[in-house]
């Protein structure tokens, strides 16, 4: 069976900054996949080559045996590839119910004269929307329910931000979550709970996870398969234990031998 | 905050520094700007316009009232408290406040004596055509020089003391006594409002009690009345701990549905008497007013929920208005299909959606100040497209198209204003509800997605073209039908009637009254427009008017008058994120020291 998404030759520069440099990986259907690396590595860039935020300069980038370079985020959101952003971008002033419930644009049709009418089948598709946009919210217990649905995304706490990102992303029913630095910012308590809420996304909801991590806890206790990219190209690839013990891996966040010397 | 609780707080701790003594300098710094303010106010004519207007007979003529009004505002900028800050009391208004205010007022009494001394030594009648002898002597009150420049100061003083002294008064006082000052103010000023609405509730004679005449200024026992009357009012609702809102918020789902439609029944019948009750003039001037509400809601669609700053907006009105002009007039310069205005309204919304669209298309990939830019161009192409020799066999070019039938709906024909009032309000009721539908559905959740942040709305699913097209369609279809029934109502088009101030204005309206909400746009369209129609003296300087109102309105409520929630939200959003984050953390946190750290927001 050919891998969910299969990333080939995958190049972009920003005038003389190559951040991906021919970057070719896979991710199996149900797979959990972490891509760890230093910061500036291109791992976000890579994100947005993926979710059409930006087209590469050449590369192949294939979804479910489907060419979607060149597509707009929003098209490819549809086929069924969505994401989360590193730096929270909710929409503040939108409550929390409504920020979950754009989420099911593209899984929803009424026109806007069914709107204006209130068609029954408006109302339907209306009431059916709300219900899973709070069903969604309830994957995460009851910290995003109850009176939080209606208050404005920006007076969540920083961790149910996050949250609500993920829950954005996740009502779109895609097959595949790429999920940017998910516990960043978050307590040891926060994290553990992402780890396991990760875990749950596969086993509960059938997502293909694809993840950018920079705390190795997380990274080992939910990959089934770890990237290392380093200078926008893959330097190493395998199990969690494989890769921490990667000379080469080891080096890219320590630094060589020598250089540590000079430093220590 | 009172007084009383202010000294207890100061008193109780005492590990607060004292509250920062009010600057004085500042003060006269104000002051200064206030004499610049002060003198331009009968440089430019306004004593002169408004100086036949008595407000209270025998005497208080508007001309100078609302001079000396700048030195009691200034003196109440001068003598606000400074803000309470951490670890320092709050200040304790008294003496000094008052002080401060007198300063500022002096100064910009003065202000005017030196332009009775520029008057008096040179002729500046070159420069402002206003700086007239009687003039001089409205500002002097006769006296000389020397004694005019000292009244002046006083006066000044006078004024600007009380302004400062408004500071000194609790809050429930003043917020009950400026209320109802300006309601003298007001009702003195709509004396043929309220002439015509006194007659046409059948109340005549109050007419006759509070104005020395119909159509003349109030008594002085009718001042004293009204003032008794609104006082009484803003002191009763000042009183009341919950307001009408949150008592709404409060009641169960059923009962709010149960209330709003009881509003709106409330609503649809004040519209239905309005007509009748108004009269003929004022309902020419709530048909007006009525016509820019529409395209309002429309430019509420593309901004206030798109988020799409359209400074052409005017072209969709022009496109509505000589779209059914040519469909209808027998005048029609080369086809005259003389269609009746529901036969024509079709065509004009296909005119307006192509149009809409028109616009839409080169500007989809185009952010903020790059859209306004180019949607400003799109509104004078249109206006010099429909003035050019080259099209005026279509459109009639500057001598525009005339003789548009008035509309007729079956064997129903509207002529008067009073008339017309009904089919503007049936497409402003019609606007409001479209707005609210989308509002309520994927596409109004798309919009807003849009206007917050357009990339991750397109990450999270949102179409921007078809987004943006569609709220670009919406507006245009809504100003066109407010064009269509401009130009039924008056009976001909002009290119001039488009020009791009009419954009401007449309933004004003929803700026000022509130972006994004339709009671707040509804406000909005009533005060901009139909109060430059009612205060004529003030119409000459309408535009000065809504500059400075623009101006007061950003600094101190840049929400507008009836906001939007989210509106408010946006534009106070620190403090909401605060105030929300202690409702939901306040007390967890305090039990429980374990949720707080969750909340680094």
């Amino acid at each position: 069976m050919a891998p969910l998404l299969e990333i080939r030759d995958l190049t972009k520069s920003f005038g003389g900054l190559t951040a991906i440099n021919g970057l070719t990986m896979h991710v199996d259907q149900g797979e959990i996949v972490s891509v760890i690396g230093p910061n500036g590595a291109g791992k976000t860039t890579f994100f947005n080559l993926i979710t059409g935020m930006e087209t590469p300069d050449s590369g192949d980038i294939m979804f479910a045996d489907q060419p979607i370079v060149g597509l707009r985020p929003n098209q490819i959101l549809e086929l069924g590839v969505a994401r989360t952003f590193q730096n929270v971008r909710l929409f503040p002033n939108m409550t929390v119910l409504e920020n979950v419930m754009v989420g099911r644009h593209t899984r929803t049709r009424s026109g806007m004269l069914s709107a204006i009418f209130r068609t029954r089948a408006f109302r339907r598709e209306e009431v059916e929307t709300e219900r899973l946009a709070e069903d969604t919210l309830s994957f995460f217990g009851t910290r995003l329910a109850g009176y939080r649905l209606d208050q404005p995304a920006m007076a969540l706490s920083y961790a149910n931000r996050r949250r609500l990102e993920i829950a954005r992303a996740m009502a779109s029913e895609p097959t595949l979550l790429l999920l940017d630095e998910p516990t960043a910012g978050m307590n040891p308590r926060e994290t553990v709970e992402i780890t396991e809420l990760i875990g749950r996304m596969r086993e509960e909801r059938n997502f293909t996870v694809l993840l950018i991590e920079h705390d190795m806890r997380v990274v080992k206790g939910v990959s089934d398969r770890v990237v290392v990219v380093d200078h926008g190209s893959k330097l190493a690839e395998g199990s969690y234990e494989e890769v921490a013990t990667n000379q080469q891996v080891i080096e890219a966040y320590l630094g060589t031998d020598t250089e540590r010397r000079r430093i220590g | 905050m009172t007084q009383a609780t202010n000294s207890r707080t100061a008193t109780a701790d005492t590990a607060l520094h004292p509250a920062p003594p009010l600057d004085m300098r500042a003060a006269a710094r104000l002051g200064l700007a206030g004499a610049l303010v002060t003198a331009l106010v009968p440089s430019i004519g306004m004593v002169e316009t408004f100086q036949s207007r008595i407000i209270i007979e025998p005497f208080l003529p508007l001309g100078l009232l609302f001079m000396y009004l700048m030195p009691f505002a200034f003196g109440w900028m001068a003598a606000r408290p400074p803000i309470k800050r951490e670890g320092y009391a709050a200040s304790v208004p008294g003496a000094r406040n008052m002080a401060a205010g007198a300063i500022a007022g002096v100064l910009a009494g003065l202000g005017v004596g030196v332009l009775m001394a520029l008057i008096t030594a040179f002729d500046l009648r070159g420069i402002f055509i206003q700086l007239s002898p009687q003039l001089l002597e409205t500002l002097s009150f006769g006296l000389p020089l020397g004694s005019a420049v000292l009244a002046t100061a006083a006066l000044g003083g006078l004024a600007g003391a009380l302004g400062g002294g408004i500071h000194l008064l609790p809050r429930r006082l003043r917020r009950s006594l400026l209320p109802a000052l300006m309601w003298v103010l007001l009702m003195s000023l709509l004396r043929d409002v309220a002439a015509q609405v006194f007659s046409g509730l059948r109340i005549p004679w109050l007419t006759t009690l509070i104005f020395t005449r119909r159509g003349g200024p109030l008594t002085v026992a009718g001042a004293v009345g009204v003032f008794v009357v609104f006082f009484a009012l803003y002191w009763w609702i000042g009183g009341r701990q919950v307001t009408i809102r949150s008592r709404f918020d409060a009641l169960p789902r059923p009962r709010q549905i149960g209330w709003s439609v009881a509003a709106m029944v409330a609503i649809l019948a004040i519209l239905a008497v309005a007509p009748a009750v108004f009269g003929p003039f004022l309902s020419q001037v709530l048909d007006n007013a009525g016509i820019f509400l529409l395209m309002a809601l429309g430019l509420n669609i593309v901004l206030g929920y798109a988020g799409l700053l359209d400074l052409g907006y005017v072209a969709f009105f022009a496109v509505g208005a000589y779209t059914s002009a040519i469909l209808t007039s027998p005048l029609s310069p080369t086809w005259a299909p003389q269609l009746s205005f529901l036969g024509a309204l079709p065509f004009v919304m296909i005119a307006a959606v192509v149009a809409g669209a028109m616009v839409a298309t080169p500007v989809i990939r185009m952010r903020g100040d790059y859209l306004a830019i180019v949607t400003l161009g799109f509104g004078e192409i249109a206006r010099i497209l429909l003035n050019s020799e080259w099209l005026a066999p279509y459109f009639g070019g500057a001598q525009g198209i005339t003789n548009i039938p008035n509309l007729t709906i079956g064997p129903l024909s509207f002529s008067s204003p009073q008339d017309y009032f009904y089919p503007i309000f049936a497409f402003v009721l019609l606007a409001a509800y479209i707005t609210y539908s989308l509002e309520r559905s994927r596409w109004g959740r798309a919009w807003m997605a849009m206007r917050e942040d357009e990339s991750v709305a397109e990450a999270m699913g949102v179409n921007i073209v078809t987004a943006k097209l569609s709220a670009f369609v919406v507006g245009a279809i809504l100003a066109s039908f407010g064009g269509a029934l401009f130009g039924a109502q008056i009976g001909s088009v002009f290119p001039h009637s488009f020009d791009i101030i009419v954009s401007i204005t449309v933004l004003v309206i929803i700026i000022v009254g509130g972006m994004g909400n339709v009671p707040g746009v509804a406000l909005g369209a009533l005060i901009l427009i139909g109060l430059p129609n009612l205060l004529r003296e003030f119409s000459e300087f309408q535009f000065l008017f809504y500059g400075v109102l623009l101006i007061i309105m950003m600094l101190n409520r840049p929400e507008g008058f009836l906001p939007s929630r989210q509106r408010a939200r946006e534009l106070h959003q620190d403090e909401a994120g605060q105030d929300a984050w202690l409702e939901i953390y306040g007390d967890e946190a305090a039990a429980s020291p374990e949720t707080a750290p969750e909340g680094n927001a």
